[in-house]
């Protein structure tokens, strides 16, 4: 059975997606959907974005057998090393795709929210490469979580613009860059960060980040000879999660987890986990799972992880999961800062805390896998960006911010 | 009376239209209530009651901020509706203008009874285009709720005739590519937009939002538009108030030299 070529013509995954914006902005939309689609069949872009992802982001990103991991989790691990591209993470894929866009419709400026800043950093790279002015919205509370990307993005030429409204996080940072956009349309276009929002959105940023996937796929059965038993990623907004699940899609042996968020876990209320703790509604353009009040009113998400802290998620992961081609599951902040450190101590590879909920996923199904396959299981887990930029943060969590070592090896796990 | 006939009526009387704005439950429930009042008697022919929502896309930082605070102190999706009704009751028309999310976790069609038993006589839904909203314009149209989508400066003629055709009682022209708030200036762009929804149905009633805050801005959009849609500086005299009543007399204020600008269109 052959799947249906989604979204549809008006951007619909079954009754996911579509167009939830003010008219101002459905022009811009029609226009970045119809350069899309001519970018899409044209030889000639599509030689240029390949050429800036092998030459300029370093992909095919590796794919790396982690055999201390494996050994410790009973599983074959396999790390797709997203964080080895320039920028340190998936979203390079995405803003250079974009970013060219953007040059092939003459807009000039682009704008883009981020929350952690990684897409932030990632969109000033690629306006810098491109010579595009770039402006990037940001809650003012990851301005100050994030300082140090906030530094990145303004050594890279871009302005970094403080959002003071509603949470101060990245829900109210895309409220933000949509009002930009409302009232810039003509001279800018919106290089949104994840595979959300409206209509050609999650289709467009799924298309430049599933590359992931493709490339798996062929490292996987040159490098073991066969598909894994399973893919897991992380998922915030998704765009991690859709770019290496889509070419996975019509393997239907293979089977697909997305683990979200779970913050101090789902029960409490304090989580960004958006399909296993919210239900559908319309949030940033687009019908989707949202974590949402009984009267349809935003609830504020909660994670650890700056980058998976959005009470939203991607269109496409709210139909694979109402179709059960993926699972989605929480990860609680405690799941995922033990697998940070697991990965740490046994690969020497530092882990976005957003990646190290994937690994905290893939140790939580490997028992599984073994007892219902009857063999050891392999499981390919994106490491979709690597920890730098949460050193702060993970650091804070052991408590060894310290000049005097406080964490004694074994412990705080 | 319908919207349809409130600005017919309008027209007979050679003038345009006046909508003002007020966010439900602002600062409270008893107050809003106190400002959408007071809006009417000085002079604003409908009232259009904003439903508070956490990610007002389409809104600037006014409307906003007083949303926020409406939110913060409890106001739900039923009061919006108990203030309708309590407005409605005191003659005053009313029209209510809501992002989608709120609608459709409530239940679109349960929605569409509840708005239209509380005296509303349509809705105006800014984060929703026709081409999304069939489930809405079945329900409108089983509860006789007009429906008023929204054009805008960079709509094509397609989408404008489209656009109109699924509306019923007004179409909500925005003047300018921006968010809500006054401006110092009305948008450029405002009269021919006005133009190409005539030209696409000449009788449908044009309300045109975004940017007028002043009697004379009322004026000169009240010369080629058949409303006048204010939410902004209305709001701020209720947000920027030291107390209440002097929230009260700003309002009045500022509804009736509105009122007088519509009287008397800029030729």
């Amino acid at each position: 059975m052959s799947a249906p070529v989604l979204p549809d013509l008006s951007g619909h995954f079954g009754r996911y997606g579509g167009r939830f914006v003010p008219e101002a902005l459905v022009r811009a939309l029609d226009e970045l959907d119809a350069a899309y689609r001519t970018a899409k069949t044209d030889p000639e872009f599509q030689a240029e974005f390949r050429n800036l992802l092998v030459n300029y982001a370093g992909t095919p990103s590796l794919l790396y057998r982690a055999e201390r991991l494996s050994e410790k989790l009973g599983a074959e691990i396999l790390l797709k090393r997203e964080d080895l591209n320039h920028t340190g993470a998936h979203k390079v894929r995405n803003v250079l795709g974009q970013a060219l866009l953007a040059k092939r419709m003459g807009k000039p400026r682009v704008i883009a929210e981020t929350g952690a800043g990684q897409h932030g950093v990632a969109s000033a790279t690629a306006a810098a490469l491109l010579d595009l002015e770039c402006v990037v919205y940001m809650g003012e509370t990851d301005t100050e979580r994030q300082a140090l990307n906030v530094a990145r993005m303004r050594m890279l030429g871009a302005t970094v613009v403080p959002v003071t409204n509603g949470s101060r996080t990245l829900k109210d940072a895309l409220n933000e860059a949509l009002r930009d956009w409302v009232a810039s349309v003509d001279t800018t276009h919106y290089l949104l960060g994840t595979a959300a929002g409206p209509h050609p959105f999650p289709e467009i940023v799924r298309d430049f980040v599933g590359g992931i996937g493709i490339e798996a796929r062929r490292q996987c059965l040159d490098q073991i000879g066969r598909l894994p038993d399973a893919v897991a990623a992380c998922v915030g907004g998704g765009s991690n999660a859709i770019g290496i699940f889509h070419a996975f899609v019509p393997d239907e042996d293979v089977q697909l987890y997305g683990f979200e968020a779970g913050g101090d876990g789902v029960a409490t209320g304090r989580h960004a986990a958006s399909i296993t703790g919210g239900s559908a509604g319309v949030l940033h353009g687009a019908r989707t799972y949202v974590l949402q009040d009984s009267d349809g009113q935003t609830v504020e998400s909660h994670s650890i992880s700056a980058g998976l802290d959005y009470p939203g998620v991607g269109p496409e992961h709210a139909w694979l999961h109402d179709t059960g081609r993926a699972e989605y599951e929480p990860v609680t902040d405690a799941e995922a800062m033990a697998a940070f450190q697991l990965l740490c101590r046994t690969e020497g590879i530092i882990p976005a805390i957003e990646s190290a909920h994937a690994l905290a996923g893939a140790a939580r199904i490997a028992p599984l896998l073994r007892e219902e396959l009857g063999r050891t299981p392999t499981i390919l887990v994106n490491l979709s960006g690597r920890g730098d930029k949460d050193v702060h943060t993970a650091g804070a969590y052991f408590g060894i911010l310290d000049p005097v070592e406080t964490l004694v090896p074994g412990e705080n796990s | 009376m319908s919207i349809a006939e409130i600005f017919h009526k309008a027209r007979a009387e050679n003038r345009a239209l006046l909508i003002g704005c007020m966010p439900a439950g602002f600062p409270t429930v008893e107050d809003s209530i106190a400002s959408m009042l007071a809006m009417h008697q000085a002079g604003c022919d409908v009232i259009e009651v904003e439903l508070p929502y956490s990610d007002p896309v389409m809104d600037g930082p006014v409307i906003q901020r007083a949303s926020d605070i409406a939110l913060a102190r409890g106001v739900r999706t039923r009061d919006t509706l108990k203030i309708i009704e309590a407005v409605s009751n005191a003659g005053a028309p009313v029209v209510l203008m809501t992002y989608w999310n709120p609608i459709e976790k409530y239940g679109v069609n349960a929605f569409a009874r509840d708005l239209a038993a509380a005296g509303a006589t349509g809705m105006i839904t800014p984060d929703l285009i026709p081409d999304e909203a069939g489930e809405w314009i079945a329900a409108a149209d089983e509860h006789r709720i007009d429906r008023t989508f929204l054009v805008s400066p960079s709509s094509t003629d397609e989408r404008i005739a489209m656009t109109v055709a699924q509306c019923r009682g007004f179409v909500y022209a925005t003047a300018l590519m921006g968010v809500t708030g006054a401006r110092t200036a009305v948008s450029s762009q405002a009269p021919e937009l006005v133009e190409r929804v005539r030209h696409a149905n000449p009788g449908m009633p044009v309300g045109v939002g975004l940017g007028v805050g002043n009697g004379a801005q009322a004026a000169e959009v009240a010369g080629f538009a058949d409303g006048v849609i204010v939410g902004s500086a209305l709001i701020r005299c209720v947000l920027d108030a030291p107390d209440k009543a002097t929230g009260l007399s700003r309002l009045r204020a500022l509804s009736s030299e509105l009122a007088e600008g519509v009287r008397n269109p800029a030729k």
